[in-house]
C-alpha cells in the first residue's frame, strides 16, 4: 500500500493569489503602507527626472549660445593699471587665427544716465554708459524685446538701446520712439530695450550707444574696457592660452580672460551637489517606507497564525509559507514602487513644463526605482516570512479565530 | 488477509518539554481501517487533540510509531509530511478556519492547493463537492455570510475535495447549536456511507455512541476501544 509520495506543489498562479490574500483583505493598510515605499521613489525618481532635465535644458542653452565666446577685460584692482586694455588690443586679437569676430565695449565712465535732466546727480541707479560694436547683439546672442537694434546710422547718432534692467529703473516700458534720456548731459533718443542677456548679465544694466555716438557726443576715445571675442568652437583652448599675451604684449598679467559660459556650468555642477543631497533624503524616505513594511508584515503573521496553521494542515510546506508571505511583502513594496515611478514622473513632467524644458526622466531612474522597492521589500519581507514558515503549525492551529 | 490499516499508531507517546514534563500521550496503539467511521472521545485534557495532531502528521510522536496511508512517519522528513497531509489527509477543525474574504467554492477549492492542480480544475471539483454535503445552492457566497452550520459544511467539503485516505475532524460540532450539530453528524454519517474514511475527535459522549466504533481516552491512555469486545 505504500505508493510513492507526491510532493506538495503550488502553481505558480496560486502562489500569486495566496500573495495577495492579506493585501486585498486589509486594503487600508495595503496602500499605508505602499505609501511609505512610493514616497521614496517618487522623490528618487523626481530628483533623477529633473537634474537629468535641467542638465538637458543646459546642454541646449549651451548650444544656442555657444561655449566659444570668450571675454577678454581689462584686470581692475591695485597695482592693475588703469582698467583699459591697449586701443589696438582689438585689431591684435583679431589678427589670431581662429578668431571669428570681436567686439569692442568701451565704457564710459563719466557718463550717467538719468530719466530727466531734474533727477539729483547722485540717483544714477547703477546704470553704466557703455560704447558698443554694432556686433554685439549678435555677439551675446542677445535678442531685442522692443523697438530696434543699432545700425550704422542710429549708432552714430545720439540714440541708445537700454538693457532690460536698466529699461526698468528708468521707467521706460516700451518703446514708441518718443522716449529721451538724460545721458552725458544731454538727450539720447531710446529706440530699443533689450532682452535679459545670458551670457553678460552687467550689460542688463547699461544704455548702450555706439562707438562713432560715444566719440561724437561723450567725448569717448573708444579705448576697449571689454572685447568679446567668438572662435573657432575646436580652438577655444588654444586662443584662450595665447589671448593675454596678444592683447596687452607689455602686460599680460593686466588681462582677464574668461568664458561666460563656465559660469552656467559651474551654476549647474552646484546643482549636481544638491541632487546628491536630495537622492540621500529620498534613500531615507525609502528606508522607513521599508521598516513600515516589515512592521505591518510582522504583525500580518502574527494576526494570521490560524490561517497559516490552516495552510500548514492543507499541505503547505514551511517554503510554501515563507514564500506566500515573501511574496506578499514584495507586491506591497512593487506597488509603492510602481506608485512612485509614476507620482516622481508626474512630478518631474509638471515642474518641466512650468519651467517650459524637455521633461526627461533617465531609464535608470524608473528600472532603478522600482528596482530599489523590490530590494527594500524583500529585505522588509524576508524575516516576517522565516517567522511564519518556523512556526509549529500545531501551536498555530491552537490559536482560536 | 486483512487489507493493511490506513492510519496505525504504534505505543505511540508524546511529551511536551516543559517543567514539570507533560505526557500527553502514554502508549497509545489503535487502527482504522479503510472505510471506517470512528469516533475518539475523552474529557478535556485526556490528550484528544495531541493524539489529532500526530494522527494528522502535523506533529511528531516522541516515541512509537505513526503509519498513514502506508507511510512511517519517522521515516518522513518535514516537506514529506506537508505532501502526505495535502494528498491524504483531510481536517475538518471546531473553528472552521475558512477565509473570510473567499466564497465557499474557493475555499473548498483551497483544500487541493498545495496538490498544485490548477485553479480551474480545483474549482469543479469544489463544486462537486460543494453538493456532496448539500451546499451546491452556496457556491458564490462568501464565507462570513454563512451560518455555523453551514460554514462547517463547507470546511467538511474542503476535507473531502481530494477524496483523501482519512478525514480528521477535531470537534467538528463544538461551535454549533444542537440543531446543525446534529446535521453535521448525519452529514459525517452519509459520507461515510459512502466510503469515506473518517475519525473524529469529541468530548460528547453522545455522539461518539451513535458512530460504530468508538475509542476512549483518558489521561493520555486508551480506556476502551468498542472494537474490542467485537474481536472477543
Amino acid at each position: 500500500m505504500a505508493t510513492t509520495l507526491k510532493p506538495s506543489s503550488l502553481h505558480p498562479r496560486d502562489l500569486g493569489r495566496t500573495a495577495t490574500v492579506g493585501l486585498r483583505t486589509r486594503k487600508l493598510r495595503t496602500a499605508l503602507s505602499a505609501l511609505g515605499i512610493m514616497i521614496g521613489i517618487a522623490a528618487m525618481v523626481g530628483v533623477l527626472g529633473l537634474s537629468e532635465s535641467s542638465k538637458s535644458e543646459l546642454l541646449s542653452q549651451l548650444d544656442r549660445l555657444g561655449t566659444n565666446l570668450l571675454t577678454v577685460e581689462a584686470g581692475t584692482g591695485i597695482g592693475l593699471g588703469s582698467g583699459e586694455l591697449p586701443e589696438e588690443a582689438a585689431g591684435m586679437i583679431a589678427q589670431i587665427g581662429p578668431v571669428e569676430t570681436t567686439t569692442v565695449v568701451s565704457a564710459v565712465a563719466e557718463a550717467k544716465v538719468y530719466r530727466t535732466d531734474y533727477i539729483p546727480e547722485g540717483q544714477t541707479g547703477g546704470i553704466s554708459v557703455q560704447a558698443v560694436d554694432l556686433s554685439l547683439l549678435e555677439t551675446l546672442a542677445g535678442s531685442v524685446e522692443d523697438g530696434q537694434w543699432l545700425d550704422a546710422a542710429t549708432g552714430a547718432y545720439p540714440t541708445t538701446v537700454l538693457g532690460s534692467v536698466a529699461a526698468d529703473r528708468l521707467g521706460i516700458t516700451e518703446v514708441t520712439g518718443t522716449e529721451q534720456v538724460w545721458l552725458g548731459e544731454q538727450w539720447f533718443m531710446v529706440i530699443g530695450v533689450l532682452e535679459e542677456f545670458e551670457l553678460a548679465p552687467d550689460l542688463d544694466r547699461a544704455a548702450m550707444v555706439g562707438l562713432e555716438a560715444a566719440g561724437e557726443y561723450l567725448d569717448d576715445d573708444g579705448v576697449p574696457t571689454r572685447i568679446l571675442v567668438r572662435v573657432d568652437p575646436d580652438q577655444v583652448d588654444a586662443v584662450m592660452a595665447v589671448m593675454a599675451a596678444t592683447a596687452n604684449p607689455e602686460n599680460p598679467e593686466e588681462v582677464e580672460v574668461a568664458r561666460p559660459t563656465d559660469a552656467l556650468e559651474a551654476k549647474e555642477a552646484a546643482d549636481d551637489a544638491l541632487t546628491a543631497l536630495f537622492l540621500g533624503l529620498g534613500a531615507v524616505a525609502l528606508l522607513v517606507g521599508g521598516v513600515g513594511i516589515a512592521n505591518v508584515m510582522v504583525i500580518s503573521v502574527l494576526e494570521r497564525r490560524s490561517e497559516i496553521g490552516l495552510r500548514r494542515a492543507l499541505g503547505a510546506t514551511k517554503r510554501h509559507v515563507a514564500s506566500q508571505f515573501l511574496g506578499e511583502a514584495l507586491l506591497l513594496s512593487g506597488i509603492g514602487g510602481v506608485g512612485g515611478v509614476l507620482l516622481g514622473v508626474a512630478v518631474t513632467t509638471g515642474y518641466a513644463a512650468i519651467k517650459g524644458w524637455n521633461a526627461l526622466i533617465p531609464p535608470v531612474a524608473i528600472v532603478g526605482g522600482i528596482g530599489a522597492a523590490l530590494v527594500i521589500g524583500a529585505i522588509a519581507g524576508l524575516y516576517p516570512a522565516i517567522r511564519a514558515a518556523r512556526m509549529s503549525p500545531t501551536d498555530a492551529l491552537r490559536t482560536a479565530g | 488477509m486483512k487489507a493493511e490499516p490506513v492510519l496505525s499508531l504504534h505505543n505511540v507517546t508524546k511529551e511536551y518539554p516543559t517543567t514539570p514534563v507533560v505526557r500527553a500521550l502514554q502508549g497509545v496503539s489503535f487502527e482504522v481501517n479503510s472505510g471506517e467511521l470512528v469516533a475518539v472521545v475523552g474529557p478535556s485534557g485526556s490528550g484528544k487533540s495531541t493524539l489529532l495532531h500526530i494522527m494528522g502528521t502535523l506533529d511528531r510522536p516522541t516515541s512509537g510509531e505513526v503509519t498513514v496511508a502506508g507511510h512511517r512517519i519517522s521515516q518522513l522528513s518535514d516537506k514529506d509530511m506537508s505532501s502526505l497531509r495535502a494528498h491524504h489527509i483531510g481536517f475538518v477543525f471546531q473553528q472552521f478556519h475558512l477565509l473570510s474574504g473567499y466564497t465557499a467554492l474557493d475555499n473548498v477549492a483551497d483544500g487541493l492547493l498545495y496538490t498544485g492542480l490548477p485553479l480551474g480544475e480545483r474549482r469543479h471539483l469544489a463544486e462537486e463537492a460543494l453538493r456532496r454535503v448539500g451546499m451546491g445552492h452556496r457556491l458564490d457566497h462568501v464565507a462570513t455570510k454563512l451560518s455555523g452550520g453551514e460554514r462547517q459544511r463547507v470546511a467538511t467539503a474542503r476535507a473531502l475535495i481530494g477524496n483523501p485516505s482519512i478525514v480528521l475532524a477535531d470537534e467538528p460540532t463544538g461551535n454549533l447549536d444542537t440543531k446543525s450539530s446534529d446535521a453535521i453528524v448525519e452529514l459525517i454519517e452519509e459520507l461515510n456511507e459512502s466510503g469515506t474514511t473518517i475519525v473524529v475527535i469529541t468530548h460528547n459522549r453522545e455522539i461518539a455512541e451513535a458512530f460504530p466504533r468508538s475509542v476512549g481516552l483518558r489521561d493520555g491512555r486508551i480506556e476502551y476501544d468498542t472494537s474490542w469486545s467485537e474481536v472477543a
